[in-house]
């Protein structure tokens, strides 16, 4: 079993051969794993040895705010991806028309998210694509698009899990204009988890619940080492990344 | 510290430069008249007083945490108020003021212990801004309209704590204040779009793109008051990051203004404050 340990070392920044076929490799590695959600979340070296690829070819997220950056740009890939499959079609059984502006508004948030994480992330690395996480590829065969239950509750989970992944990863970024940015968008994540809780939860108190919310009026605040391994739980995630050199807090 | 010697001091601007913008405000908020006036007394008492807190040997945190505690004393009051008013119907509406009623009130003693001895005291608030509002109907307009100015005035306490907080963000990095300030943040935010969408069913209104959980332009919404204005001037914006993403995504200003929400200054947020503070 893998553990879920962030590996602080130098990946694939020092190997400039490798980097060269890591694009066609994770076109390859999705493939190679599809279904089984293999995501590679640091890992130590016997079980490099257990990889069917070469180590040191998954793209690993990068150090730093850029890190932080990619990091959120695969959350966002995860929810556009998410909502492109929820809203297809003439969406679940009986959603009503509420739900279902609601459902299309959160997919073009989530989208424009993951087409602005794209661009600044590209500009910031001087157009080094190496550097920029790749398209990811997912697997939402778990999720019964038809059930009302399965759309909201997995709408849930992702919303209330990008709150707490913003939250966490505000504190490890160290340029102020990031911050920002990253604020703007948390603040939208949060609104979305306010409407989804609401019109799928039965109480009144949901939007803001008390199991998101503690005693002090805070909500969730979760650091990558958190965030990474519960949306491997899901299952949702194909292609294979890792973060061995995010900022730890 | 008393409130008012905070807001003054709040302001990094020169004496001339607040005075001028403050007037800018009230232009904004023009459609108050002279009730406005009367209530950016605390304002007033500016003039005359000394400029930055760093010389007072106030803490970097301190100031972005006092002017949290103050929007939050504010709001806590407010619904606490709201829910005694006896205005707000049994069910959901009571139910949803309840739960954030909690929230505020857990904030204001966060905060409270955060700062200490630098803690700012509560103000003196007057939520009916001079005359200009009857929320709690203490002055009898009628349940009906109290309510909707419940709703109105909550809308556009939870939509400027979203903005005041994350304008305040940065002033907090490499503090231990950051973390919890951006859990508050978000908890706003999810207070906002629940009191968005109670005032949508309400004015049954659910299908209105400005009546939305989140933020459209600079819509303020139907049915909220011009004087709210000031709170959702500059949202409108869609350059994220020096990029335009309608340009660089073909989704429209609509889709991508609702996709980020903006910050405030310290200054906006205090002056939007200060219309309901007596003293």
């Amino acid at each position: 079993m893998k553990k879920p340990v962030i590996k602080v070392e130098t990946s694939v920044e020092t190997h400039p051969k490798q980097s060269n076929s890591r694009r066609q490799f994770l076109k390859m590695g999705g493939l190679a794993v599809a279904g089984s959600s293999l995501f590679l979340y640091g890992c130590n070296n016997d079980d490099d040895n257990m990889d069917p690829m070469e180590p040191g070819m998954v793209f690993d997220l990068g150090s730093g705010d850029l890190g932080i950056l990619n990091y959120a740009y695969a959350l966002e890939q995860l929810e556009a991806a998410f909502y492109t499959k929820a809203i297809a079609g003439s969406y679940y059984a009986g959603a009503s028309a509420e739900e279902q502006l609601i459902l299309k508004d959160i997919y073009d948030h989530e989208v424009i998210h993951r087409e602005f994480f794209k661009a600044a992330i590209t500009g910031a690395v001087n157009g080094d694509t190496t550097k920029v996480l790749p398209e990811l590829e997912f697997d939402f065969s778990g999720v019964d698009f038809g059930s009302r239950d399965s759309v909201l509750g997995t709408a849930m989970v992702l919303e209330d899990t990008g709150v707490g992944a913003y939250n966490g990863a505000g504190p490890l970024l160290e340029t102020a204009a990031y911050l920002t940015l990253a604020g703007k968008i948390v603040s939208v994540e949060a609104r979305h988890a306010a409407a989804i809780r609401s019109i799928f939860l039965p109480g009144d108190t949901e939007f803001a619940g008390d199991d998101v919310i503690d005693a002090n009026g805070l909500d969730k605040s979760d650091l990558p080492s958190v965030v990474i391994p519960a949306v491997v739980a899901t299952g949702f995630v194909v292609t294979e990344f890792t973060a061995n050199q995010l900022p730890t807090g | 510290m008393n409130i008012i010697k905070f807001l003054d001091e709040f302001t990094s601007e020169s004496l001339t430069q607040k005075v001028s913008s403050r007037r800018d405000v009230f232009g904004t908020f023009g459609s108050l008249g002279k009730k406005a006036a009367l209530a950016a007394v605390p304002f007033g008492l500016a003039t005359g007083s000394s400029k930055a807190f760093a010389q007072n040997g106030t803490k970097a945190h301190e100031d972005p945490l006092n002017l949290a505690l103050t929007l939050e004393y504010l709001e806590a009051e407010f619904y606490i108020r709201a829910l005694d008013s006896g205005v707000l119907p049994a069910g959901r509406p009571e139910n949803v003021y309840n739960q954030i009623s909690k929230h505020e009130s857990a904030h204001v003693e966060f905060l409270k212990t955060a700062l200490a001895d630098a803690a700012v005291s509560k103000p003196t608030f007057d939520f009916t801004v001079g005359g200009m509002f009857d929320p709690f109907n203490e002055n009898g307009i009628g349940q009906e309209t109290a309510y909707a100015q419940l709703l109105a005035l909550a809308q556009a306490f939870e939509d400027t704590g979203v903005r005041a907080y994350k304008g305040q963000a940065p002033n907090l990095m490499g503090t231990p204040y950051l973390k919890p300030a951006l859990q508050i943040h978000s908890v706003e935010a999810r207070h906002a779009s629940e009191i968005r969408r109670l005032r949508a069913s309400v004015l049954g209104d659910v299908l209105n793109d400005n009546a939305l959980g989140w933020i459209t332009l600079n819509q303020r919404g139907p049915g909220m008051p011009e004087a709210t204005q000031a709170v959702y001037d500059g949202e409108e914006n869609v350059t994220q990051g020096g990029v335009n993403l309608v340009t660089a995504t073909g989704f429209d200003a609509t889709s991508v203004s609702q996709s980020f929400d903006e910050p405030i200054t310290g200054d906006q947020a205090v002056a939007i404050a200060s219309l309901f503070i007596v003293s």
